[in-house]
């Protein structure tokens, strides 16, 4: 009953996102405040209907339904309530739904936070909206149903895929379509601006933090799933450049480009047929990334079933949603006015160069990631480019980016001084030099990129303190006066100072893998490996029963100059019902390095694999992740996004706000 | 002229949107892709091995049918392969070769170690030259190099059992006759 229910609810929410889809946009062109409202509470409601579905499903999940099809393929009794629940999203249908839940959470959020915006782009906005809602809910109604009953229902589910049964992989997708679906409302502001023929600093204000919040959700998505293969997969890597993890990785690149490019625009009025472009840019490589992992169109560890269908479904959508869009762009986008003009050495300045590159970045990735595919379409294999073509392409682009990194912020806007910026990034450039003299004296010149790549870290890190440092007039101003400048900044600039910091944090962490010290040695118990300092000593493995899986579970105990340190038990958990063994990596950090280990295959004399790394800085990896995450948020609590602000600040100095 | 660049991304998407449309084609045989020096010398080479092992030439593999697999540690449609790779070793007389492309020793001797050696010995081609002359596409790739040192067949990407059993045994058999 509750499963019919949800059923309903989603055949309504399809025609409600046909109705929003077409009344607001009508009673925009014709300027018809009643028909423009429409979108509102078609909006809202359309949310409601599709939390309403997706809740059903949760439901047949929690108790076990095996009526339901989709719960009775991809769930079981015996599995922990965590994992049923979000068992939800891991599957094709299921997580399609969830897809479409965020979308409408989006398009309800823009409707009822979207007060200061002028009613005609709020209904274009949410018409655009509702249109994408109206191609995927047809998808999933159609194609995907999640509701489909199945008789006789069996008396127990077919259980997930192992893998999936992860704290890390069990919240990765809900961040990630939070970040992909997040940039469909940077997209319908672009579209709403283009099919108005209008684009200004208002217009910028409006997108950046809807793209803000998106970026900061993806780029904490990326980091879980990166840092699940890295403790799942038991090879101590933690990117694969799987075509998966770029096909969200791509979106993040050009969303950083639209966040930067979107300050110009608001700032200065410029760069506005860029970021239409790059909006659209945004969302489209979201679409495509789903495209993608859903038509099976790349094999990868990610992939769900394949099916033919659905792929042609999915590239329909893509060819209306991105076709149309760059064709209305086509149209539309040579009308729109230039705006103010900037010298090529100018905050602006900076701003194109971080987007020319970080578009590059994109692009290559792209390639890398569809020339197998490419190939595959004419006829060929499936070969993978892999880590040398990414390595060659990929890092260099990235040092100028870092080198900009610090050095733009110190930049005027429309005419920057780039040697006096250079002068007083002098600390900056003084520590990244002794970092490379003191990599060269202890790791010799073999490490020299890793050591380059941490020295640039130095860089980035100590250019965005001295960026902060010198709008507060640390130490040149007296102490009360720097902590009155330090706590009237605005948030956007902590935001931005975090960010950067985050970033050099993460680079330090991934140059830093290249120092890794790996033991890969086959150990019979009370055999003992020497590691970076430290003592292994293999204690044998036990049999443990999960609740639906047996481990092998090793007991290794780590001691340092004769102390005990930590006693490590990596498994190999065996699923029975799925006939599949996934690994359980044992990590032990102290936030500077981790020590790694990961349990192999057993031999016939009762010896086991094991896999031990000591691996400094890559916490770091992470821990940058979330900085840079913690800095988008900082910056999206910025009064100048808030409501009224814009309005108020037309009014200077009447009455200053209290606190200031 | 100006117009025409705000054509570009649309143009561009389009073509890529054509080759979403051959991938989705379900009936395209993914795997047999002639090579140009099908029946012709395999190109020469002299590869270096790991520390310890001899390497790999061209010279030393004649005198029998051989299978030669290019390979990396990097590379994931390898890993699907191995299995089918170790299951070819033990069960087929027919001497199977690897060459390591583009792959540090070091890791791809971890690989080895890690799942199973299949190979009899194992040529590393770190610059990624012998593939260029071979014309491999990118990894896995396989050849059939007969006894006489001419190339007989080139699969492209992953071998299957199915593979195994229905393209590359027959033409083992044929060729191991005198």
């Amino acid at each position: 009953m509750i499963t019919e229910l949800g059923q309903f609810a989603l055949v309504l929410a399809l025609c409600l996102a046909l109705v929003q889809a077409t009344l607001p946009l009508w009673g925009a062109a014709r300027g018809h405040a009643g028909l423009m409202a429409v979108g509102q509470s078609a909006a809202v409601a359309q949310f409601l209907l599709i939390a309403g579905a997706f809740a059903a499903l949760v439901h047949a999940y929690v108790v076990s339904d095996f009526s339901v099809l989709n719960v009775a393929e991809n769930s079981a009794v015996a599995k922990p309530l965590l994992y049923k629940i979000t068992g939800v999203w891991g599957n094709h249908e299921g997580s399609m739904l969830l897809w479409v839940l965020i979308l409408s959470l989006f398009g309800a959020a823009v409707a009822l936070f979207g007060d200061n915006l002028p009613p005609a782009l709020r209904a274009r906005v949410l018409a655009v909206q509702g249109m994408i809602g109206v191609g995927f809910l047809t998808f999933i109604v159609f194609t995907s149903d999640a509701f489909t009953r199945l008789h006789p229902a069996p008396l127990d589910g077919q259980g997930m895929n192992p893998v999936l049964q992860d704290p890390g992989l069990a919240f990765h997708p809900p961040f990630l379509y939070l970040g992909y679906v997040g940039f469909s409302v940077a997209f319908s502001f672009a579209v709403a601006a283009l099919i108005e023929g209008r684009v200004d600093a208002a217009w910028a204000r409006w997108v950046r933090p809807w793209t803000l919040a998106a970026w900061c959700a993806l780029t904490l998505g990326i980091a879980m799933g990166s840092w699940w293969a890295y403790y799942t997969l038991g090879w101590g890597g933690w990117w694969f450049w799987d075509p998966v993890e770029n096909a969200s990785f791509m979106p993040w690149l050009v969303g950083t480009a639209l966040l930067h490019s979107a300050i110009v625009v608001e700032k200065r009025d410029a760069l506005k047929s860029w970021t239409i472009l790059l909006a659209i840019v945004t969302f489209s490589l979201s679409l495509i990334g789903t495209f993608l992992v859903r038509s099976g169109v790349l094999t990868s560890v990610h992939a769900f079933a394949v099916d033919p269908a659905r792929g042609t479904f999915i590239l329909v959508l893509l060819v209306i949603a991105i076709g149309g869009s760059l064709t209305l762009y086509a149209v539309r986008a040579p009308a729109l006015s230039g705006g103010g003009l900037f010298a090529p050495i100018s905050r602006e300045g900076a701003l194109v160069l971080n987007n020319v590159l970080l578009a590059t970045a994109a692009a290559t990735v792209f390639l890398g990631t569809l020339y197998p595919l490419f190939l595959d379409a004419v006829g060929g294999p499936k070969v993978s480019v892999g880590f040398p073509f990414f390595d060659r392409t990929f890092a260099p682009l990235m040092v100028p980016v870092l080198i900009a990194v610090a050095a733009g912020p110190f930049l005027a806007w429309k005419r920057g001084d780039l040697l006096g910026a250079l002068q007083r990034l002098w600390i900056a450039f003084a520590v990244a030099l002794v970092v490379v003299l003191v990599g060269l004296y202890l790791a010799g010149f073999k490490p020299i990129l890793a050591i380059l790549g941490l020295a640039l870290a130095a860089w980035v890190a100590i250019g965005s303190l001295s960026e902060w440092a010198e709008r507060v007039k640390l130490l040149r101003a007296p102490l009360p006066e720097s902590w009155r400048r330090a706590r009237s900044l605005p948030r956007a600039a902590y935001g931005m100072t975090l960010a950067h910091l985050g970033l050099a944090v993460s680079v330090a962490g991934i140059a830093a893998s290249a120092f890794a010290v790996e033991r890969i040695e086959l150990l019979h118990p009370g055999d003992t490996i020497a590691l970076a300092g430290y003592q292994l000593r293999f204690d044998g493995t036990e049999k443990v029963q999960g609740p639906n899986f047996t481990a092998d579970r090793a007991t290794i105990a780590v001691t340092e100059d004769g102390k005990p340190i930590a006693v490590l038990h990596p498994e190999r958990r065996f699923f029975a019902l799925q006939q599949q063994t996934t690994s359980l990596t044992a990590i032990r950090t102290n936030f500077l390095a981790d020590l790694y280990v990961a349990l192999g295959d057993p031999d016939a004399t009762g010896g086991s694999t094991i896999r031990a790394y000591w691996k400094p800085l890559t916490p770091w990896i992470w821990m940058g992740a979330v900085l840079m995450a913690a800095g988008g948020m900082l910056s999206l609590f910025d009064r100048r996004w808030r409501i009224g602000v814009a309005a108020r600040r037309q009014a200077p100095a009447a009455h200053p706000a209290p606190g200031e | 002229m100006r117009r025409l660049l705000y054509l570009l991304p649309v143009a561009l998407f389009l073509c890529v949107a054509a080759y979403f449309v051959l991938a989705l084609n379900p009936n395209r045989d993914p795997s047999l892709l002639p090579s140009a020096l099908i029946d012709k010398p395999a190109p020469q080479f002299a590869l270096a091995g790991f520390a310890g092992d001899p390497g790999l030439t061209l010279d030393s593999l004649k005198g029998q049918a051989v299978l030669v697999n290019f390979f990396a540690s990097w590379c994931e449609p390898c890993r699907e392969e191995h299995d089918v790779l170790m299951r070819f070793a033990t069960q087929s007389k027919t001497p199977l070769y690897g060459i390591a492309y583009k792959d540090k020793p070091e890791d791809a001797q971890h690989f080895l170690k890690d799942y199973g050696d299949p190979y009899r010995r194992v040529g590393l081609d770190e610059s990624g030259r012998t593939a260029i002359d071979f014309g491999v596409y990118g990894v896995p790739e396989t050849y059939v190099i007969d006894r006489a040192g001419r190339i007989r067949l080139r699969f492209v990407g992953p071998l299957t059992d199915n593979d195994v059993a229905h393209k590359l045994l027959p033409l083992l058999a044929k060729l191991a006759q005198p």
